[in-house]
């Protein structure tokens, strides 16, 4: 298809009155709007607000059951991906489509000649990848592996996919969900090239710095809705926040309390490292009754590691684990339950909850073989069905009831199921690993509430974060792990971000010996 | 010993190995095509019987030998629809269908034989496949006996092996094929139909099956029998993972399994066979094939989306 080039200001695309529904459920409700020539539009809301199912409607996945899709003034077929790529519209999807077994030559090149034709020389798009790379500065090696990429590499591929289709919009759905803060950076950067190309962008996000970053302009949808446009340049962060969720938001801070006794400690740990993950060098490390522990680093410093042995999952090498005062005889997942340790996963989806299992059977996951919920042997559903619906009621857990099978929630209502589920039963140790990752800003105030009143009763929870502004403001003590190394403690208040980025970044433990 | 040297320097016996293996090629690329789609099809053993059964009736009833070919890979086509048709579109389990296109495929056959000739005893023959007698290369010294005086079908199969391989790794349509057993998400945000991928495939492939089907009745023997393929489709199964989803080495599979086979036939005429029960020589190749698949497919790499039902739009 060809486009007379638009000037600037022009509007490339236009979603009229998109109406959505899902059995009972307004995904979407009489959505409309426009996008500019070189406009980036921010498309802000909680999760299961409608961004993504609206952004599917426009790129062809779903079909919208009322209103239309119009590209360059052309109205788009409904429910046709193809027909949206030959228009010049380009989706990065949030989990990425592309085939880990395959090379990132043949994920870009998939679907862009007649499958009829003997294919055109493989040089032609190996050129014109490299030239993209190039202009855009989106590195990537053209014969990699993509599974043997990095999160961050499989995002270049994704974006490299539509602008080696001529993509003249591209829809991003929350990009920046599995970035480091440097990639993030890099991602902005390819972003402003494409703009300043006469690209225009849709960026799915609920991370409001980001969007007051990048974005010109704001739409915010809630319940499937549009309830507020803005220009980013007239607005601030509070403001946005509020527009999101309907009121206004106060995140928790917590105050500083007197530390109780030490109901875990890790004395001299080691773990050998496992194929690429970091392992433990002779790690020590206290949680006190009363306090929140932060955990600050890098990803993939031994924070996975670190969780695995404190769920039970990894035992030490060497050096011991002693739970007030005392060293389990044994070492396992089940262990760490009997001592009441609540485990908050990194992954939701893949070790958190199992997703075609339903409410109930998640909330007793890990309490199932004991009363209430099973005698002798055999399942008590009813008793299993009150505690879900105990859980539903405290938690707030948006859901059809406690039959619906779990993978059909948002990622908040999934959390609030999890924390529900661990914090019930009045842990004394909680390992908080990523709570919030991916939740939106309504969904991380309830997760750190909850995570501070379990702190106030006496709880000693760890939490581990990449988002040094989320360990600052919960953390009572705060330490960085680095190369599977740990640094001294700081008490709150007692540093900066600065000083916790050095640390991160692997300075000062040079004092300290590296376990071989 | 010597006995066994004596047999793997015959070029009888390499004729033989060639002969063996070219029905498993065929039905070997067919589920192979299936399977790099993304989809199992256990429908193997039954459609090689259909294609058996329907390629030597055309002939008896008086059509060409390719002709015969032509309507077995026809009759292939309809059971793999049949089996694209619940697996794909409708998401059904891909072994069960599987399981049940092979044993109503089975049945079919064994009742319109019975229809067609119900007063016959023994089945009647066809006259088959004649070795190709080819000027100068049919007389060549070993290889002339190896390669050059086999049936012309037994060319096509070697032929299909390499446009199979030709096409998965050298042309879009391949690409698109791969991508669709790897992750059809991708096949689908790329603006192409993993439905229509998929049930080509299994169409395709299913045509290749029952083509190997034939060849047993119209090249290897000259007549049919119910218990003529007598597992030779679980073997293709076998031989897939064994090629490690490759058609290149899937054909040496292929070629490995036919030996051993060949070779088990001539050892029972040695003084060994009078020693042994024949049974055990009937179990070696696939007591060898076993081991070898043990070895051999450690590090094979499955496609990713094998027999995960795609659903437009799941959430």
């Amino acid at each position: 298809m060809t486009v007379t080039a638009p000037q600037a200001g022009d509007i490339v695309l236009r979603l009229d009155n998109i109406t959505k529904r899902f059995g009972a459920l307004v995904a979407n409700s009489a959505i409309s709007l426009d996008l500019k020539r070189g406009e980036v539009i921010a498309l802000l809301g909680e999760n299961g607000a409608g961004k993504t199912t609206l952004m599917n409607i426009l790129f062809g996945h779903y079909q919208a059951d009322e209103g239309r899709v119009e590209v360059f003034g052309q109205t788009l077929p409904p429910g046709n991906p193809r027909a949206a790529l030959a228009a010049g519209v380009g989706m990065v999807h949030q989990h990425f489509t592309l085939a880990d077994n395959l090379s990132v030559l043949d994920n870009i090149t998939l679907g862009t000649e007649s499958l009829w034709s003997r294919g055109k020389g493989r040089q032609a798009a190996r050129a014109r990848i490299a030239a993209l790379s190039a202009e855009f500065g989106l590195a990537v090696h053209p014969d990699a592996r993509v599974g043997s990429l990095s999160v961050g590499e499989r995002q270049r591929v994704e974006i490299l996919k539509a602008l080696y289709r001529d993509a003249r919009i591209l829809i991003l759905d929350e990009p920046t969900a599995v970035l480091t803060p440097q990639e993030t950076d890099a991602l902005f950067e390819t972003l402003r090239k494409a703009v300043a190309l006469g690209l225009s962008i849709i960026f799915i996000s609920h991370k409001l710095h980001e969007v007051m970053a990048i974005a010109d302009r704001c739409i915010v949808l809630r319940h499937g809705k549009v309830v507020g446009e803005v220009n980013t340049h007239a607005t601030d962060r509070a403001s946005l926040a509020a527009l999101m969720v309907g009121s206004a938001v106060t995140l928790p801070k917590a105050e500083a309390r007197v530390a109780g006794p030490v109901l875990l400690r890790l004395d001299h740990v080691s773990t050998r490292a496992r194929g690429t993950a970091t392992g433990l060098s002779d790690l020590s490390l206290d949680l006190c009754s009363g306090q929140i522990t932060g955990l600050a680093g890098v990803s993939g410093n031994g924070q996975a590691v670190l969780a695995d042995l404190i769920s039970g999952l990894v035992r030490p090498d060497a050096g011991r684990i002693e739970i007030a005062g005392v060293e389990p005889a044994s070492w396992s997942p089940r262990q760490a339950l009997n001592h009441h340790i609540a485990r908050i996963p990194e992954d939701r989806h893949k070790t958190g909850t199992i997703s075609d299992f339903n409410l109930t059977e998640n909330a007793v996951l890990e309490t199932y073989s004991k009363p209430p919920f099973s005698r002798m042997g055999w399942m008590n559903w009813p008793a299993a069905e009150d505690f879900a619906r105990g859980i539903i009621a405290r938690y707030d857990v948006r859901c059809q009831g406690v039959l619906q099978r779990i993978r059909l929630l948002s990622g908040g209502n999934m959390q609030k199921l999890i924390l529900g589920r661990v914090l019930e039963p009045g842990p004394r140790i909680i390992l908080a690993n990523q709570p919030v990752r991916g939740l939106d800003v309504g969904a991380i105030a309830y997760v750190h509430t909850q995570l501070i009143a379990a702190r106030d009763s006496g709880a000693a929870v760890l939490l581990i974060s990449e988002d040094l502004d989320e360990i600052q403001s919960l953390s009572d003590v705060i330490h960085v792990i680095s190369e599977g190394r740990l640094s001294p403690g700081f008490a709150r208040g007692t540093t900066t971000a600065a000083e916790l980025g050095l640390w991160m970044a692997g300075q000062g433990f040079e004092g300290k010996d590296r376990a071989a | 010993m010597s006995e066994i040297f004596d047999i793997l320097i015959s070029a009888s016996f390499w004729a033989a190995v060639i002969r063996i293996a070219s029905p498993l090629i065929l039905a070997t690329m067919g589920e192979l095509i299936c399977e790099r789609a993304g989809v199992l099809n256990l429908g193997i053993e039954g459609i090689m019987v259909i294609g058996a059964f329907t390629g030597w009736i055309a002939v008896y009833q008086g059509m060409p030998l390719w002709g015969g070919v032509a309507v077995a890979m026809s009759a292939g086509m309809l059971f793999g629809l049949l089996h694209a048709t619940l697996t794909v579109p409708f998401g059904l389990s891909q072994h069960v269908v599987g399981l049940g296109v092979t044993l109503l495929a089975t049945s079919t056959s064994s009742f319109a034989y019975r229809l067609a000739l119900p007063e016959v005893t023994s089945p009647p023959k066809i006259e088959p496949f004649q070795p190709l007698d080819l000027p100068v290369l049919s007389d060549l010294p070993f290889l002339g006996e190896v390669l050059f005086t086999q049936t012309a079908f037994t060319w096509f199969a070697f032929g299909v092996a390499v446009l199979v391989a030709l096409v998965l790794f050298r042309t879009p349509l391949g690409l698109a094929l791969r991508a669709a057993g790897e992750n059809p998400s991708a096949v689908e945000a790329q603006g192409l139909s993993v439905t229509g991928l998929r049930m080509g495939a299994v169409i395709v492939g299913s045509g290749l099956m029952a083509t190997g089907g034939a060849f047993l009745t119209l090249s290897a023997f000259s007549s049919f029998f119910f218990e003529m393929v007598n597992g030779r489709g679980w073997i293709c199964v076998a031989l897939v993972v064994f090629g490690a989803w490759r058609p290149g080495k899937a054909v040496l599979g292929a070629i490995l399994f036919a030996a051993f086979d060949a070779l088990q036939i001539r050892l029972q005429q040695t003084p060994l066979g009078a020693d042994l029960p024949y049974q055990v020589f009937l179990m070696a190749p696939y007591v060898l094939s076993i081991l070898a698949l043990i070895l051999m497919s450690r590090r094979a790499e499955v496609p990713a989306a094998l027999m995960v039902p795609y659903n437009k739009g799941e959430r």
